[in-house]
């Protein structure tokens, strides 16, 4: 069985994505289980800067050889920064999908918002419910 | 239940059927479907007459054969999409190896080599010819080529209209009619100018336009000035799209890439596919590299093994549906894989040199008929532009009745454009290739001209 | 090519494929000596044209590079070598599931390529084309009579592109009561096809789940069907090789609320003289002549995927279709169906193919046909009955022409459905299915079809035996193979990373 990395530090969405809260701006990517389901990671596509987004609306796409996803917005708010290096090096986010292989950065409007997240307990227990 | 005749596409005897059923814990061949219900279950056989010999079944076949008229028994001036070229030996003899035709999809690449290599040789002659840096594992034949371009540019542009040239072959037309029906798109027809061309695209593009489909030759066998349209297209923001039914005009023509096309696609039967009344034949699509992720049908890549051998596999297969589902770039899933081989192999016989020699042969025969039909009474060549291998001819008397004559000459003396160009008048598309000897045109300009064979 | 694996029970005493002596052979282009030429062009017996006299400079190109120059030997040497590095029907059982890689009779490719056939072209008249409408007409009957429908379209260039017509068809349907349906239901075990097609027409797709059995079930479709619901999309035999008991219940719910139901034929070749989709609630389906009829594969087509339908989609039929002229007079092609979807294929279709597939259900007949379906059904219930003990069997549930097995048995040795599909191939074996459907995880879907004997059957289960031996007791083998074959296994990371889609010429060389 798989061990997955799952920071204490971090807060989860069902859609197997992580956030960190800096201030009004959270950061999100991937989690170890989501890169690890998917394989090696061969393309990302990041919206534009910019780009307003609601909670749960697709914002991307990420590819393996032998799968796609689409990304999903945590949080509702505008896009302030875009990871361009996952265009060339997609296989960050295999690497290290914690630090350098951050996706986005959403200035949110509305803070509470973070809570209807999964804590890394919450998280851990969704990732166990799925894998058998 | 052995049958009198055992059939001989299917082993098993009644002593197999029976162990078998054994080792199943099954009593009987019926209870093995046992799972649909009995309602469902047929209580007789199908309406269809008995298994038939190899003898019986080709004797029947053979007498449908003969029913039809065919570029064997007939002289031959029918285009309009699908011509009539020899193909070298070579072609047939190697694509009727086993280990080609009955290959499945090289899914596995390890035992797949020889169709993956043919592939990623096809997909470097396709970008040679068309002077892009891309090109797909096929599409069914030209017209959905085009209409899953036209998709393609309207994904890219995230725009739905369309700017059509009326000189798109109709077959072609409808097709892309049907695909967008469903997408609430709109398709703007680009009309054709007295000379045969199309009208400057300018004045019907707009910002909402996602591509220009212009078709090299035209349906009309008229050469079109790409260069104009590619500028105008751009200008909106929208893609250039060509067409090619004709694809042995690649080697003579400038590049669709070179002219400003965005999107190269059509039909590749002229290489080495035979006519075979209609399919199977073979769509192309070829594109720029920044676009590759919204073509679709398959690609072919090169890649190593844990070794490091070369190597090639199916790639970026994340486009695709078995992967993507509903939000695939297309459905498509069986291509035209053989007869990509086909075309594949009738490339390298001919090659860089041989290739050009042979469209100018082509160009030299039309020529020829182009201009006997000028010197003869009664016909006339309504368009001025240039040709290749295909053009119009207008008769004196009614189109039908002078193909009827021709027919009873042995010919077949080309397409009736009653129905597509009626502002010609009555007149005929005629195609001359390098399987028209002198003597035959000249019989079949005698025939139009009125007289007898 | 390295062997590692001569103990005893090992790949070459269990299996079927041997040792060899095997060819290499590089690209066309790095084979291409300029001068050389594989054609020579008949005499010009008109005047030769300089192409600039006649078009204008610019829209002349001067060379084309990327084409070879090769002599005819070299094309064929090369290409004969290609061929060997094939897995192929001829050589070896080829288990993929829902493919019915069945074998392909001589017969059809002979017939395909008399002149009559192969040399006509699609635009000549109607009335120097009467073997070919006859063969078509003949054609659309066989192929009614064997699914229980009422009209049939030859069309379609593939499955997929069949599937695109049907649901079109539908779309007309609901279209023509004045009705905006939104949604198509498509099982979680279906095809690709099948939602990418519903997309194609602008229509959003709602999962069904499948039930704990494996079957869909008529409280799941009852609960998802709606009047926004245009058709359900359903595969029977499904991908799992269950026949969908509850079909005609399922589609009773679907037609209470005005909805259609597609077939996707893929798996016709399981019912084949046993049973019809039209008698099961089916309105429309698509028939996959290169699966149930023999046609071959071609490496990746072309393939031909007619449509069957009802009379009630009947007037949606795209043109041109065949009609039979009064009096025994023969047939024409007739455009005249006021309310079609319109053209699907520039020309009548995939004529060779079709020509291939009326040959062989001539050749086969009524009781040929049956006899299929009922060998196709023994064979893949024997697999099962040999294996079930030794690999994990998802839905345990007597199977029809296919069998789904998955990894699940050899978890803790760390050897994947992939692996033994790798190891598979040293033995001589093309692959099952693998990784579908997607709803059971590291599955590997096994489709004998009924051309395998009981000794190919024994061999192919003797190998799958040897396998999971190795990998409990030598799993790193398993893990690395193929070892047999020219290749390793290909990096397809890379290939996705930096693709490589064409040849170029080294910059640095002359």
């Amino acid at each position: 069985m798989a061990e997955y990395e799952i920071p204490g530090d971090l807060r989860y969405s069902e859609e197997d994505e992580w956030i960190r809260l800096d201030g009004s701006r959270v950061t999100t990517g991937i989690t170890d289980y989501a890169q690890q389901q998917l394989g090696d990671i061969v393309y990302v596509e990041l919206p534009k800067v910019g780009r307003v987004l609601e909670r749960g609306e697709p914002f991307g796409v990420i590819e393996s050889v032998k799968a796609v996803s689409d990304l999903y917005a945590p949080v509702s708010g505008e896009v302030v920064e875009v990871n361009e290096i996952l265009t060339e090096q997609p296989e960050t986010v295999n690497e290290d999908c914690y630090g350098e292989g951050w996706m986005i950065a959403i200035d949110i409007e509305d803070e509470s918002a973070l809570t209807r997240l999964l804590d890394a307990a919450g998280y851990t227990k969704h990732v166990n419910d799925r894998s058998e | 239940m052995i049958e009198a005749n055992p059939l001989r596409y299917i082993p098993h005897t009644d002593d197999d059927v029976r162990r078998m059923l054994e080792v199943i814990g099954c009593p009987r061949t019926e209870d093995l479907f046992a799972s649909i219900p009995e309602k469902l279950r047929l209580q007789g056989p199908v309406a269809l007459p008995a298994g038939a010999s190899e003898q019986d079944v080709a004797a029947e076949l053979e007498r449908l054969a003969a029913a039809n008229a065919n570029a064997r028994s007939h002289e031959w001036f029918l285009g309009g999409g699908t011509y009539a070229h020899f193909v070298p030996s070579a072609v047939d003899a190697l694509v009727s190896r086993a280990e080609f035709y009955s290959a499945y999809t090289p899914y596995q690449p390890e035992i797949s080599q020889g169709t993956l290599q043919a592939i990623f040789e096809w997909q470097t002659m396709m970008c040679g010819l068309t002077a892009l840096d891309v090109s797909n594992a096929s599409m069914y034949d030209g017209a959905s080529a085009t209409a899953e371009a036209a998709l393609m540019a309207m994904r890219i542009t995230r725009r739905s209209k369309v700017a059509v040239s009326a000189s798109l072959h109709p077959h072609y037309r409808q097709v892309l009619d049907t695909y967008l029906a469903g997408l609430r798109a709109e398709i703007v027809t680009i009309p054709r100018g007295e000379d045969g061309r199309s009208q400057p695209v300018g004045g019907f593009v707009d910002g909402e336009t996602a591509a220009v489909i212009l078709q090299q030759p035209n349906f009309l066998g008229v050469v079109e000035d790409l260069s104009g349209a590619a500028e105008a297209a751009h200008a909106d923001g929208a893609l250039l799209i060509t067409s090619v039914t004709e694809a042995l005009s690649l080697a003579l023509l400038r590049p669709p890439g070179d002219a400003g096309a965005d999107i190269a696609c059509g039909e590749a039967q002229s290489f080495g596919v035979p006519m075979a009344f209609g399919g199977p034949h073979l769509g192309f699509l070829a594109t720029r590299s920044k676009l590759v992720r919204q073509l679709p049908g398959r690609l072919v890549g090169e890649t190593v093994d844990t070794r490091g051998k070369r190597g090639f596999v199916l790639t970026l297969s994340t486009r695709e549906q078995h992967i993507r589902r509903e939000r695939a770039t297309s459905n498509i899933c069986t291509n035209e894989g053989l007869c990509l081989l086909m075309a594949t192999i009738y490339l390298a016989l001919l090659g860089r040199v041989g290739l050009r020699k042979l469209a100018e042969m082509n160009l030299a025969k039309a020529q020829y008929a182009k201009a006997k039909i000028q010197e003869t009474p009664g016909l006339e060549l309504p368009l001025s532009a240039p040709t290749f291998n295909e053009f119009a001819v207008r008769l004196g008397a009614p189109a039908g009745e002078a193909l009827a004559r021709a027919r009873r000459a042995g010919i077949i003396g080309g397409l009736d454009l009653g129905a597509h160009a009626p502002e010609l008048g009555s007149a005929l598309l005629i195609c001359t290739t390098e399987l028209n000897p002198k003597e035959s045109i000249d019989r079949l300009i005698g025939i139009l001209a009125g007289g007898g064979s | 090519m390295s062997g590692s694996d001569d103990e005893p029970r090992g790949a070459t005493q269990v299996g079927i494929a041997g040792a060899g002596l095997g060819y290499e052979e590089r690209l066309l282009f790095e084979r291409s000596a300029p001068g050389r030429c594989g054609y020579s062009l008949p005499d010009l017996d008109v005047p030769e044209v300089d192409p600039r006299a006649l078009l204008p400079a610019d829209a002349i190109r001067s060379d084309i590079p990327g084409l070879p120059e090769l002599s005819e030997v070299e094309v064929v040497r090369h290409f004969t070598r290609l061929s060997t590095w094939n897995a192929a029907v001829d050589l070896a059982p080829y288990p993929l599931g829902s493919c019915t890689m069945k074998y392909n009779p001589k017969l059809n490719e002979k017939i395909a390529r008399l002149p009559g056939f192969s040399a006509a072209h699609p635009l000549q008249p109607d009335a120097v084309s009467q073997g070919l409408l006859e063969l078509f007409h003949r054609l659309e009957r066989q192929l009614a009579e064997i699914s229980g429908m009422d009209r049939v379209t030859l069309q379609p260039a593939a499955g997929a592109q069949g599937e695109l017509t049907g649901i079109m068809m539908i779309r007309a349907y609901h279209e023509r009561k004045g009705e905006k349906r939104r949604k198509v239901m498509v099982p979680d075990s279906a095809h690709g096809t099948n939602p990418a097609s519903a997309a194609l027409n602008g229509y959003d797709v709602v999962a069904i789940p499948s039930g704990e059995d494996g079957i869909l079930h008529p409280e799941a479709v009852e609960a998802a069907m709606t009047e926004e619901v245009a058709a359900l999309m359903v595969t029977n035999p499904n991908t799992l090789g269950l026949f969908e008991e509850h079909i005609t219940r399922i589609a009773e719910i679907v037609h209470s609320r005005g909805g259609l139901v597609y077939g996707d034929g893929a798996n016709l070749n399981a019912l084949l003289g046993v049973a019809r989709p039209g008698d099961m609630g089916i309105d429309v389906m698509h028939f996959n002549l290169h699966k149930t009829f023999s046609t071959p594969h071609g490496g990746g087509g072309p393939g031909a995927g007619p449509v069957g339908v009802k009379e009630v989609l009947a007037p949606y039929l795209p043109i041109p279709v065949v009609r039979e002229l009064a009096g025994g007079a023969g047939f024409e092609l007739s455009a005249d169906v006021p309310d079609t979807i319109g053209r699907l294929h520039g020309n009548l279709g995939n004529v060779g193919v079709l020509v291939r597939a009326f040959t062989y259900i001539l050749s086969l007949g009524a009781d040929g046909l049956r006899r299929c379906a009922e060998m196709a059904v023994l064979n893949a219930n024997y697999l099962l009955a040999r294996l079930r003990d030794t690999y994990h069997v998802p839905c345990d549930r007597p199977v029809m022409h296919e069998c789904v097995l998955s990894d699940r048995s050899l978890r803790d040795s760390g050897v994947t459905t992939l692996d033994i599909a790798k190891r598979l191939i040293d033995y001589g074996f093309h692959p099952p299915t693998i990784y579908f459907p997607l709803i059971v995880h590291g599955a590997l879907m096994i489709e004998p079809t009924e051309s395998e004997s009981p000794e190919e059957l024994e061999r192919l289960v003797e190998s799958l035996l040897a396998i999971d031996r190795e990998a409990r007791e030598n799993p790193e083998l398993v893990r690395g193979a193929p070892h047999r074959t020219r290749h390793s296994r290909l990096d397809e990371t890379r290939a996705a990373r930096n693709p490589v889609l064409r040849w170029q010429p080294d910059p640095d060389s002359g």
